[in-house]
């Protein structure tokens, strides 16, 4: 199914492969200090205002994870909620810093996301021209892909209507027509997939393959085992901010699943 | 195995880096038409937002303005140095310090409020305080003409000096951006600024001689202190439109001067001051 010969599941990453390498994580560790809001009254504890005790917890969401990713590739990050993946994404975006370790990229990884840009007020067709500003094309580009953008989101009849108007699966498919229309280098897709309907799905999955084929990188977050299978052929999966498993993505779902049935035995039996 | 020595081989770059100076000033100009469009579609739909739209715009300032035309017009009449037209000098105070306040509190939300937008895509985020700025030069115009229009009725007619707010709004402009670019900045530091800021637009407000004539003031508090009025910056900009729209008003040319060393030293160092973090915007530390 692909030409990916990582057959072992350890966190190596083979450095020699025949393709060039376009995202490269170096025993990435990522550690949070967060704020524990939750108010604890402390009785007699006196002290005031500024002796208050902050309770400041330390995360260690990443603890070493190294991979290497190829021109062409498309790999599916999985995990259960709360192990890492999303962190793993924003450090190589380098919105999160990492606190031990490296990441090298060639070009920026984009987030698919574009909705931020967008201005509920306005209507389709000016989100457009603005998500596509924001994306970083241009004028003559826009007016060029204006019909492609408008035609997949299969909105013709609702694009001169205020975004505001539109329901979330009518919204959801705007950005992701918008998101997508950009030929992204290093692609980070966070669980877009399953938003809309079916045959909205089926064509995002077509758009995800061809940004692929025009030799793109696609880094796909879900838990949809269904999406993973049909979009990539590399899975990382990642398990309490440990890199489990890397290799073709069949192999680390059935790897996934196995690891997922044991606990959930284990999890029914003492009762 | 050496991955450091794997992507310097392969050309890769280290991820969170910032961009040098003129790297980033290209990647601003690239984004001219996103910025541009950025500020104008938000200014339409803010005002769309409300039943009146583009009329707050002006109905803002000028409830402001009746407001302490009326308190320090009538009520402490004759107090202090009150000069003479009182009703278009408060007036023009007031709607281009406008301008400064909405430019500073603007400036210093452009980046916190954003967050997600600057989380989510890659481009140069001083687009985000020049584009607010931009949206507010955008409100200051409809403004400028309202302005015009009362000290015609007030009894100033149109004449030659009028062209000389071409270059006055360009400093002031130039003026508003270096202090939003300070601010936007300050903020990512420290978020409390921005509960601080109402009350230095406020200081400011009070101190720039918005209803009453700065250098006449302060001859009568200490004349030593002559030079203060005379590099303040607002008030050079208050003076220079008082001195153009004003019937018998005197244009003071050599406030052009101090403003514009002014607006393009605070601009400069504003944007130097606002690169120098760009790569810590949008990270949650």
């Amino acid at each position: 199914m692909s030409e990916n010969t990582e057959h072992d599941s350890g966190n190596v990453a083979e450095a020699t492969q025949s393709n060039d390498p376009v995202v490269i994580c170096d025993n990435v560790h990522v550690r949070y200090k967060t704020l524990a809001t939750g108010k604890k009254l402390k009785l007699g504890g006196g002290g005031g205002m500024l002796k208050r005790q902050r309770g400041l917890r330390e995360v260690h969401a990443l603890k070493g994870v190294s991979f290497v990713a190829h021109r062409n590739e498309s790999i599916g990050i999985i995990g259960s909620n709360g192990s890492g993946k999303s962190t793993l994404m924003r450090s190589i975006t380098g919105l999160t810093p990492t606190s031990e370790g490296a990441i090298f990229a060639k070009s920026r990884p984009n987030l698919l996301g574009v909705g931020a840009a967008l201005i509920p007020d306005l209507s389709g067709a000016r989100n457009i021209i603005l998500g596509s500003l924001a994306l970083g094309l241009t004028r003559p580009e826009i007016d060029e892909k204006f019909d492609d953008i408008v035609a997949f989101t299969g909105l013709e009849d609702f694009i001169d209507l205020p975004m505001r108007t539109y329901s979330s699966g009518m919204s959801q498919r705007l950005k992701f027509a918008i998101a997508t229309s950009v030929q992204h280098e290093i692609l980070i897709v966070d669980e877009a997939l399953n938003v809309g309907d079916k045959k909205f799905r089926d064509r995002s999955e077509g758009r995800i393959r061809s940004i692929r084929e025009n030799a793109g990188t696609v880094f796909l977050v879900s838990h949809s085992m269904r999406s993973i299978k049909d979009t990539c052929n590399r899975a990382l999966w990642i398990e309490k901010g440990e890199l489990r498993a890397d290799g073709p993505a069949l192999e680390v779902i059935r790897e996934y699943q196995a690891f997922n049935k044991v606990a959930k035995e284990a999890e029914q039996e003492p009762s | 195995m050496d991955m450091a020595r794997l992507a310097a081989e392969h050309g890769l770059e280290r991820v969170g880096g910032r961009p040098s100076l003129p790297q980033y000033v290209k990647q601003l100009l690239s984004r001219s038409d996103f910025t541009y469009t950025l500020a104008k579609y938000r200014m339409q739909s803010e005002n769309e937002r409300n039943r009146l739209g583009m009329a707050w715009v002006l109905l803002r300032p000028s409830f402001s303005a009746l407001i302490y035309g009326t308190v320090f017009g009538f009520i402490m009449r004759g107090a202090t140095a009150r000069p003479d037209d009182f009703a278009p000098f408060v007036i023009i105070g007031v709607f281009v310090l406008e301008f400064f306040n909405s430019s500073m509190n603007g400036g210093a939300k452009s980046i916190i409020s954003n967050a997600s937008l600057v989380q989510s895509l890659p481009f140069p985020r001083i687009v985000l305080p020049i584009a607010k700025v931009f949206q507010n030069l955008l409100d200051f115009i409809p403004t400028l003409i309202f302005m015009a229009l009362i000290v015609i009725i007030f009894g100033a007619r149109p004449d030659w000096d009028w062209f000389l707010f071409i270059p006055l709004v360009f400093l002031f402009w130039v003026f508003n951006q270096g202090v939003a670019f300070i601010f936007a900045r300050a903020t990512v530091h420290f978020r409390d600024l921005s509960q601080v800021t109402p009350f230095i637009s406020r200081m400011i407000f009070y101190t720039s001689g918005v209803f009453f004539d700065l250098k006449v003031m302060v001859e009568k508090i200490n004349p030593a202190l002559q030079p203060f009025a005379d590099w303040q910056p607002i008030n050079n900009v208050l003076s220079i439109a008082r001195g153009i729209l004003m019937k018998d008003g005197v244009v003071p040319y050599d406030y052009f001067w101090h403003l514009a060393i002014w607006a393009f030293g605070i601009f400069i160092f504003g944007f130097i001051f606002f690169w120098q973090a760009e790569e810590r915007y949008g990270r949650d530390e």
